[in-house]
């Protein structure tokens, strides 16, 4: 995990160095002489070279700074840190919700197979995983909260309220529900060829010998079986979620960590920007490593060296 | 007649003997032939290729079918409604949406055909020599594709776009080239890896082939199948990438029209609640090209592996 977290940095660092655009330009006044602009290059360490600057940097980030933000001056971890938590619940809900849709519809497609319903969950799964994220939190903007009025149109609390829990989770069903879509789509596609699989093996074939009622074989037998690969899904689907989560922020402007993406783009704000790519990097790291770990929780058959 | 041995599953096996019985003497049974019978078989997969042949036509017959063209100022029409002289009416600066949406269809085919042909030829290059050499040349490679692949895609997308300069069309077929290739990288290098010790291989080697032959004549010919699949599944998502790009603002830039953009003014509520002709038609077209593109990877996945279940 070190060799790869060091790549990361180094990765994240070379793209930043072709950056044609100079931040210091955008943060000086018209009437600001070029003397003024030396100081500020200085200031911010740009007039060194960039192996030195990839150096201090990374000492830097082994004592937990990532730096200053170059439009507030404030630290970044700060900036990043209070925008992680409103995109943590935004990317939490949507997970847990993609598995409330994606468990129940894949199984009942594997256990009927080559159906009706089997037919519809599979070109729901595709519309799923087709539909742009923007388009269909607009369509979603468009029914719930402009036609209909059942839910509000973007924000994480009202305005001016008490930002109760009730009130949260009412503006958190709409871009929630928008994100989890794919995911939702992938969880069923993956769940039903998960179980057909099970659901070959001998033990389903003895359960069903011994005359075992279906719904049991499936619940008992099978489904538990099935569950173990899905697991590791969750691990994989978080890049996917954070990618999503920069859309669904933008549209329904949720202040999370990829609204700052985009605000940090039109700043030109390199330190953030690089800040929120090894954080969420970080994060898929530690999803994947906790998916391992719960993979081998649930299935005793897997041993890590 | 050249001698030809592949896997064969029960299906096949269905098929050739079909075509044993059948009267005519027919064409002789190839992995391909028996591949395209497996595809025609899957409807929706049939009907994508169909709807996005309509669309690349519409794309290639563009100044030819737009009403107007997608960069016209109409000056006494903005956002107006559809009527007779612009069907899906004209948007805030009083350009057709339609036209506009005919020519949008350009950047979608252009950016989906150039950034995944750019990725695949990188990515097939960087599989094959790592797991055409194995050894400490895979573990380099192989350690590059992780780093690349732990980025969130679209975060990292979102990075190399904007420090790229101006945002336009090339700038998102560059960054999606070059950011693309180490999940097919992976793939390929999985299949060379696979092949590495066959028979056939080693008979190459034996009778003195270069490396170069071998894996261009031998082994890429063999390990074809899935890139061709991952690449129509890429082709979707970089459509995808690029109508968010856009969207975004750090896409292709009006008035050159994308599907994306087109979608921008949108994000103003008076848009979406009351011009719903702006922005629900490029949106739409989003969608059915995606969606088609999938139910084509889906078939060609079907057709090329069958043993492969997902």
């Amino acid at each position: 995990m070190v060799p790869i977290f060091l790549g990361i940095t180094v990765l994240s660092y070379l793209i930043l160095t072709l950056t044609p655009g100079d931040p210091v330009q955008m943060l000086i006044s018209p009437g600001q002489s070029a003397e003024d602009v030396a100081i500020k290059r200085r200031a911010f360490g740009l007039d060194q070279p960039v192996y030195v600057r990839y150096v201090k940097w990374l000492g830097e980030l082994a004592r937990g700074n990532l730096g200053y933000s170059f439009s507030t001056g404030a630290p970044v971890t700060k900036r990043v840190g209070e925008r992680i938590v409103p995109t943590l619940k935004l990317t939490g809900a949507a997970l847990l919700l993609s598995y409330l849709i994606g468990i129940p519809v894949g199984v009942l497609a594997a256990a009927k197979r080559y159906s009706a319903i089997d037919y519809l969950a599979t070109v729901l799964t595709f519309l799923g995983i087709s539909l742009p994220t923007f388009f269909l939190g607009l369509v979603g903007i468009y029914i719930f909260a402009l036609r209909l009025q059942w839910l509000p149109v973007s924000g994480t609390m009202t305005l001016g309220g008490d930002g109760g829990f009730l009130d949260g989770l009412h503006h958190l069903v709409l871009p929630a529900s928008v994100l989890a879509v794919a995911g939702a789509g992938i969880i069923t596609r993956y769940v039903r060829s998960s179980m057909l699989e099970v659901m070959g093996q001998d033990y389903v074939r003895t359960a069903r010998a011994k005359g075992l009622a279906e719904v049991l074989v499936m619940r008992r037998h099978a489904l538990r079986n099935a569950l173990i690969p899905v697991i590791t899904l969750a691990g994989l689907q978080i890049p996917a979620l954070l990618a999503g989560a920069v859309i669904t922020e933008q549209v329904f402007e949720w202040p999370g960590m990829g609204r700052l993406t985009i605000e940090a783009i039109n700043q030109r704000d390199y330190p953030v920007l690089m800040g929120i790519t090894i954080i969420a990097a970080v994060l898929v790291a530690i999803g994947n490593l906790l998916a391992d770990m719960a993979y081998a929780v649930a299935d005793p058959r897997i041993h890590y060296e | 007649m050249p001698l030809r041995i592949h896997a064969f599953t029960m299906s096949d096996l269905a098929s050739v003997s079909r075509a044993v019985d059948g009267a005519k003497p027919t064409r002789p049974v190839t992995f391909w032939s028996l591949a395209t019978q497996r595809f025609l078989r899957h409807r929706l997969a049939v009907s994508g290729l169909l709807v996005m042949l309509v669309i690349a036509g519409i794309a290639a017959a563009a100044i030819w079918l737009a009403p107007h063209s997608p960069t016209a100022i109409d000056p006494v029409a903005f956002q107006a409604a559809p009527s007779a002289t612009h069907p899906l009416g004209t948007d805030s600066v009083g350009r057709d949406v339609l036209s506009r949406l005919i020519f949008a269809a350009r950047v979608s085919i252009t950016v989906g055909v150039l950034a995944v042909a750019m990725y695949v030829v990188i990515g097939t290059a960087v599989g094959a020599t790592a797991g055409y050499y194995g050894g400490k040349m895979d573990l380099v490679l192989s350690r590059i594709m992780d780093v690349m692949l732990s980025f969130p895609p679209l975060i990292i997308i979102l990075f190399a776009v904007s420090v790229f300069g101006r945002p336009s069309i090339w700038n998102v077929i560059l960054v999606l080239g070059l950011l693309g290739w180490p999940a097919l990288a992976r793939l390929v290098r999985g299949q060379f890896l696979a092949l590495r010790d066959l028979e056939y291989v080693l008979a190459a080697r034996a009778n003195g082939s270069s490396d170069a032959r071998i894996v261009l004549r031998h082994m890429l010919p063999n390990a074809l199948a899935p890139v061709l699949v991952a690449a129509t599944f890429g082709m979707a998502n970089a459509i995808l990438v690029e109508a968010a790009l856009s969207f975004l603002g750090l896409g292709v830039q009006p008035p050159t029209p994308s599907w994306g953009n087109m979608l921008t003014d949108a994000q103003s509520l008076t848009v979406l609640e009351r011009m719903p002709w702006l922005w629900v038609p490029p949106g739409f077209m989003i969608l059915i090209s995606v969606l088609s593109i999938n139910f084509l990877g889906d078939g060609l996945r079907d057709a090329l592996d069958p043993s492969l279940r997902l």
